[in-house]
C-alpha cells in the first residue's frame, strides 16, 4: 500500500512538472530565424571576436539584421563565406587574405641594456624601460602574440621572435593589438615583400645596436621603380597600393631588412 | 521569528557553515567559475535567486505533499525533480522576457541544477525547520531567509576565490601549479580560515 502511495505522489509530482513544463515551452517560444542557426554552423566558432561583435552568434546576429557584411568575419574560410553569401542570398565581394607580417627581425642578436627578472610577458617588460632590449622599438620576445592568438598560428623561433604559420593564420588582428611594441601589421597574401623593422632611430643609432635594422639609406627608395617605397622618419615604408613584389629593394638593401616573406 | 533568532541564521549561514568552505557543497561550480569577478558574480546572483526560489517550493512539496502522505523517505528525489524543473522554467521565462540577462547568465543557469548547493539547502531546511514532523513556528519564513543566507554566503566564497585568483594571473607560478591545482590549495586554506569561524556557538 505504502509503495503505491509513494508510487502516486511522485508520479503525481512528475506530471504535474512535466505537463507544467510543456505548457511553459509552448507559452513561452520564441521564434527564431531558422537562418540564424545556419549562420552559426557556417561561422568558425572560435568566438575571436575579431568583428567587433560578442562572439560568432552576435556576428550571425548582427548580420542578418544587415548591420555587418560577410567580410565582417576575416576568420571565415572561403568555402564557409560563399555559403553564408548562399544563405544570407547576397552577392560575395573577393577578399585577399591577410597575413600577420612582424615588421622586426633582431631577436637575439640584439643585446640588452638590462636583465630582466620579471613577469615573463612583453606588455610588462615593456613597462619597464620600454623593455630589456637594447633597440627601444625591438621584439621583447616572450610571446604575448602567442598567447594572444587564438588559433594557434603564432610560435616563438630559436630566436626569440614570433614566427606566423601561414596557413594557420586567419588575419584576426588579435596579435597586432596584443603586441606591445605595435610589431604587427596585417599584410595580403600577394605582397610577399616587407620592412623587417620599426625602428625610427637613426641609422648610426640602429647599426650600433642592432646588425639587420634599417639604417635609413634610401638605396631601396632609389630601386624603386614604381614609387612604393619611400624612407619616412628613417624607416622603409612600402605603399602596398603601388607596390609589385618585383623585389628590386630586396636586392639592394644593405642590412637586409626588407625581406622576402617564406 | 525574533530579530535574534534571524541573525542567528544570517550569521551561521554566511559565515560559519558557509555551504562552499565549511561544508563543501557546490565546490564544481566554486573552482570552474571563480577564475574572474565578473562571471563570478553572475554565477552567484543565479545560484542565490533559485536557492530562495527553491527552498519557497520545496517547503510546500514537503509539507502539503511528502508529510501528510508519510513519505519523507523521498524528500531527495522530489526535490531534485522540484530544482531540476525550476531551474528549466526560469531558463525559459528569462529567455523569453529578457534575452539581455538571458545572455549574461549563459551556460550558468542550466548548470545551478546539477549545484548541489540547492538541493543541500532545500534538505537542511527540513532538517533544521522541522522537528519530529511538525512545522516550527514561522518555518516558511526561516527557510526562505536560510536560502538567501545561504546564496549570500555563496557569493562571498566566490568573490573571495576570484578576486585571489585574478591577481595570482600576474604571478610567475610553476607550470605544475597553473590554473586548478593552485585552485585547491587557495579553497584549502579559505577553508582552513573559514574553520576559524566555527568557535563561535550560538
Amino acid at each position: 500500500m505504502e509503495i503505491l502511495i509513494a508510487i502516486l505522489v511522485l508520479g503525481f509530482l512528475g506530471l504535474l512538472f512535466g505537463v507544467g513544463l510543456a505548457i511553459a515551452s509552448k507559452k513561452l517560444a520564441i521564434q527564431v530565424n531558422p537562418k540564424l542557426e545556419e549562420l552559426q554552423h557556417l561561422l568558425p566558432g572560435s568566438n575571436c571576436g575579431a568583428c567587433g561583435n560578442p562572439g560568432c552568434f552576435g556576428f550571425a546576429e548582427s548580420l542578418l539584421s544587415g548591420k555587418s557584411v560577410i567580410d565582417g568575419c576575416k576568420v571565415c574560410s572561403e568555402e564557409a563565406r560563399e555559403k553564408i553569401a548562399r544563405v544570407m542570398g547576397l552577392a560575395l565581394e573577393k577578399q585577399t587574405k591577410k597575413i600577420a607580417t612582424l615588421h622586426c627581425n633582431g631577436g637575439l642578436k640584439i643585446k640588452d641594456k638590462y636583465i630582466y627578472d620579471g613577469v615573463s610577458d612583453c606588455i610588462a617588460a615593456n613597462l619597464v624601460l620600454g623593455g630589456q632590449k637594447a633597440c627601444v622599438f625591438a621584439c621583447l620576445g616572450f610571446g604575448t602574440c602567442q598567447k594572444a592568438c587564438p588559433f594557434g598560428a603564432i610560435s616563438m623561433s630559436a630566436e626569440a621572435l614570433p614566427v606566423v604559420d601561414k596557413i594557420k593564420c586567419r588575419s584576426c588582428n588579435k596579435c597586432v593589438l596584443a603586441c606591445p611594441k605595435k610589431l604587427f601589421s596585417l599584410v595580403s597574401v600577394s605582397n610577399s615583400v616587407y620592412v623587417a623593422c620599426s625602428s625610427h632611430d637613426s641609422g648610426k643609432d640602429v647599426k650600433a645596436v642592432c646588425p639587420v635594422g634599417c639604417i635609413a639609406c634610401k638605396l631601396c627608395e632609389r630601386a624603386c621603380k614604381f614609387d612604393a617605397i619611400h624612407v619616412i622618419d628613417n624607416l622603409a615604408v612600402i605603399n602596398y597600393h603601388k607596390c609589385t613584389s618585383c623585389k628590386e629593394c630586396v636586392k639592394v638593401c644593405p642590412a637586409k631588412t626588407i625581406r622576402i616573406r617564406e | 521569528m525574533s530579530l535574534q533568532e534571524l541573525l542567528t541564521i544570517f550569521i551561521s549561514a554566511v559565515f560559519i557553515y558557509n555551504v562552499i568552505l565549511s561544508r563543501f557543497l557546490g565546490l564544481c561550480s566554486f573552482i570552474a567559475i571563480s577564475k574572474e569577478t565578473k562571471p563570478a558574480l553572475a554565477m552567484s546572483s543565479a545560484v542565490m535567486f533559485v536557492i530562495v526560489m527553491s527552498s519557497a517550493i520545496t517547503w510546500f512539496v514537503y509539507r502539503f505533499l511528502l508529510l501528510p502522505f508519510g513519505l519523507t523517505y523521498l524528500r531527495t528525489i522530489s526535490f531534485i525533480l522540484v530544482i531540476a524543473t525550476f531551474v528549466q522554467f526560469v531558463e525559459m521565462v528569462i529567455k523569453k522576457v529578457s534575452p539581455h540577462l538571458y545572455r549574461a547568465f549563459g551556460i550558468y543557469l542550466p548548470l545551478i541544477t546539477v549545484n548541489c548547493a540547492v538541493l543541500g539547502v532545500a534538505v537542511l531546511n527540513i532538517d533544521m525547520f522541522f522537528v519530529n514532523g511538525r512545522q516550527v513556528v514561522g518555518s516558511f519564513y526561516y527557510s526562505v531567509f536560510q536560502g538567501a543566507c545561504v546564496g549570500l554566503g555563496y557569493t562571498l566564497a566566490m568573490l573571495l576565490m576570484s578576486g585571489i585568483r585574478e591577481r595570482l594571473e600576474l604571478c610567475n607560478i610553476p607550470k605544475a601549479l597553473k590554473d586548478f591545482p593552485l585552485a585547491f590549495i587557495i579553497a584549502s586554506i579559505l577553508s582552513l580560515s573559514f574553520m576559524g569561524f566555527s568557535g563561535f556557538k550560538f
